[in-house]
């Protein structure tokens, strides 16, 4: 890692060069050939914090949620959240807050689904240097047939959660501003209920698979990629995992606080973001730590070792057992992500079936309102981690601005960290090897960033990784494509 | 017996004064139309409900049903040129269907899915146009115009205010709204008024309604254009 680029020549990524929905990693090396930094280069555009100005605020939760094909019901929510405050719902009906929980720990418990089992299993499970061409759902199906469909049906549910309290799969548009525009009904409720304990059972047995799997080789997945980062994520009041509200808390690499309670509203006076010219994603860092400390790590990993419990009885179970791995030593493993996230997807299942016993879900009091304000801001626990979004509204209902912290920006400088310490770990010599490529994909993996589930639909994410020396000449470069072939 | 003219080779009982788009729709025969209203006088300006009656083209909403008639409707060739229309009404304005509030309760949306149109075909404009939200209570959004006039006609005829016409020729066209400054804020349109709800596109709305009705619940989530049409429930 270094500080300063003094000596290493930057790279400016043009945006007519891009190539979507394909990562490009640069690994800068210094003068004595060790690799100092590496960077994973965003270039794909979006633009929605400039093109909702001017638009009105009630459209916005449905617009924005196509950020995102897999966690639209984070953006949705986020949005819902932000202009709760601004039509002066501060506080949602029992019946709007319960729906928009279960549209939420469905999204979760389908996300994790599908990127455990459909995504990252067949990287732990066939191997890191398996075939690239079978190491995928495919491969898995052929190799594991029983994970591969468990996989899909925790996934299938999780959907069927959004489909019913948001009218789809994908996009639908059941949280609006001040509330939910549907209910669920007795014949929904129960059509779900049915499929709980196998959906519990499932995810339980999730958690077993990847603590073998950290048992079988504890020096690969306790080291791999290992880097050292505070941790951010919402907390409830009482200091527990809560995925859909909450206040910001903040520790550093030892475990120790550094903020707690802190009202989300006000998170520009925590959070600051600067802007790199070699990539389109921002790289947000806290306040007080400043750009070159302040950066850390959010999703499943921050959440679970960051809340003081979760309020479910399995998962909690599940969460002491992996603190007491690490004998309660806080874990930066990237590979532990896989872990944690299945203790949120057994979280997620707890959730649901709690939420679906309770009758306010059947309720038809949907909206509330109150005093008009001119700006809001709303955050949650996505999938990946901690979402920010932040709207104003002027006098006449059009959004006037915008800003969207999203999970995988947040872990933008910690996926960086954890590709340096793979390449330095595993390049040998001066050239790209297709191992060391596969490594730094299943590194930037473990955070389940967008970019790999925009790009790794049946596990083929495309991939360039390329060596510069200090002086910015190309020593090595090597590509895999979509099918798998390297070039 | 009573008169009557083929339609696609069927009969369609006629009365005088009907048009072939009203005779059509009163025996239960849709013709696909975007600027036709029952409440409102027939322009024939879309040119979507476009039949060929007995050889010569001509829009149903305006041409009268004439005993003895032979008209040909749901045909390849016709169906074709209704194709056409409609792609040329989506990339001429921004018509945004997923993130629109409009999405199914739209009528040019619901024409097009009838019609098998599932994606552009030409090139888009992105025509930068003006969203006029001045008003309380309703929004203007042109980028969905699509020129129908129906707005022009309801203001004009049932509430009695030409709050908006019709402006430009052409390409140019375009709505305008009858104040001083321009804006919508400034006229004298009320959130009762005809002209505030029958825009059969996303262009004129109610304010703050959004996505308020859920999906499963929207005019055209379980019925066809045709069906609604048929059954009279056609805004």
């Amino acid at each position: 890692m270094t500080d300063t680029t003094e000596n290493l020549r930057r790279v400016a990524i043009d945006p007519i060069s891009r190539v979507e929905g394909h990562g490009k990693v640069t690994l800068l090396l210094d003068e004595h050939n060790h690799v100092r930094q590496a960077r994973l280069h965003i270039v794909e555009f979006r633009g929605f914090e400039r093109f909702i100005q001017g638009r009105p605020y009630w459209e916005v939760p449905v617009m924005v949620q196509r950020l995102c094909g897999i966690c639209p019901v984070s953006h949705q929510l986020a949005a819902c959240k932000a202009l709760d405050r601004v039509v002066g719902a501060t506080s949602i009906t029992p019946t709007a807050e319960k729906i928009r929980r279960l549209m939420h720990y469905g999204q979760i418990l389908q996300s994790h689904a599908l990127h455990f089992f459909h995504l990252a299993s067949p990287d732990l499970l066939l191997g890191f240097d398996s075939e690239p061409t079978r190491r995928n759902i495919a491969g898995l199906a052929a190799a594991h047939p029983d994970l591969a469909r468990q996989g899909v049906l925790l996934r299938r549910f999780g959907q069927e959660v959004i489909r019913i309290t948001s009218g789809k799969r994908i996009h639908g548009t059941g949280a609006i501003p001040g509330g939910v525009n549907k209910a669920v009904t007795l014949a929904e409720r129960d059509e779900l209920l049915r499929e709980i304990p196998q959906i519990l059972a499932w995810s339980q047995s999730a958690i077993t698979l990847i603590r073998r799997l950290h048992e079988t080789d504890p020096a690969l997945y306790e080291n791999f990629g290992l880097f050292r980062s505070g941790l951010l994520s919402l907390v409830d009041a009482r200091g527990e995992l809560d995925l859909y509200d909450g206040a910001l808390r903040a520790r550093d690499a030892d475990g120790g606080l550094i903020f707690d309670g802190a009202d989300g509203q006000h998170y520009g006076d925590l959070i600051r973001e600067e802007v790199r010219p070699w990539s389109y994603m921002k790289f947000p860092f806290l306040k007080a730590l400043g750009n070159q400390a302040g950066w850390y790590k959010v999703g499943p990993l921050a959440r679970i070792q960051n809340c003081d419990a979760i309020p479910t009885p399995l998962a909690e179970q599940a969460r002491r057992d992996f603190m007491a791995y690490s004998g309660g030593q806080p874990r930066h493993a990237p590979l532990a992500y896989h872990w944690a996230r299945m203790i949120e997807l057994l979280h997620a299942a707890e959730t649901l079936h709690r939420l679906l016993l309770d009758d306010d879900i059947l309720g038809n009091e949907l909206m509330a309102s109150g005093e008009r304000r001119r700006e809001g801001v709303g955050l949650l626990e996505a999938p990946r981690g901690t979402l920010i979004h932040h709207y104003q509204v002027d006098d006449n209902d059009l959004i006037s601005m915008c800003n969207l912290i999203v999970s995988t920006t947040h872990n933008n400088q910690a996926m960086n960290k954890a590709i340096c310490r793979v390449a330095q770990d595993y390049l040998d010599g001066q050239e790209i090897s297709e191992g060391l490529l596969n490594r730094i994909e299943i590194v930037i993996r473990a955070f389940d960033p967008c970019l790999s589930c925009a790009t790794h639909a049946i596990g083929k994410m495309p991939l360039q990784v390329e060596l510069l020396d200090a002086q910015g000449a190309r020593l090595s470069s090597l590509s895999r494509l979509g099918d798998g072939s390297y070039t | 017996m009573s008169d009557s003219f083929t339609l696609d080779g069927r009969a369609i009982p006629c009365a005088p004064g009907q048009s072939i788009l009203q005779a059509a729709s009163a025996a239960g025969v849709f013709i696909p139309h975007l600027c036709f209203h029952p409440e409102f006088r027939p322009q024939g300006s879309c040119k979507l409900c476009t039949v060929r009656a007995s050889g010569r083209l001509g829009s149903a909403c305006t041409l009268p049903a004439t005993p003895g008639l032979s008209v040909e409707s749901d045909t390849a060739e016709l169906n074709a040129r209704r194709r056409v229309l409609l792609q040329l009404l989506f990339v001429e304005g921004n018509h945004f269907c997923p993130a629109c509030e409009k999405s199914g309760d739209c009528l040019l949306q619901a024409t097009a899915y009838a019609l098998k149109i599932l994606t552009p075909e030409f090139v888009q404009f992105y025509p930068h146009r003006a969203v006029d939200a001045s008003h309380p209570d309703i929004l203007l959004d042109m980028n969905r115009c699509i020129l129908c006039g129906l707005c022009v006609e309801a203001s004009h005829r049932a509430d009695g205010k030409d709050v908006f016409a019709l402006a430009g020729r052409g390409l140019h066209s375009h709505i305008v709204v009858n104040s001083a400054s321009g804006r919508l804020g400034d006229s004298t349109l009320t959130a009762t008024d005809r002209a505030a709800h029958i825009c059969p596109v996303g262009a004129i709305l109610p304010k703050r309604q959004g996505f308020h009705t859920p999906i499963g619940e929207r005019k055209y989530d379980h019925k066809t254009v045709a069906e609604q049409e048929i059954a009279g429930e056609s805004e």
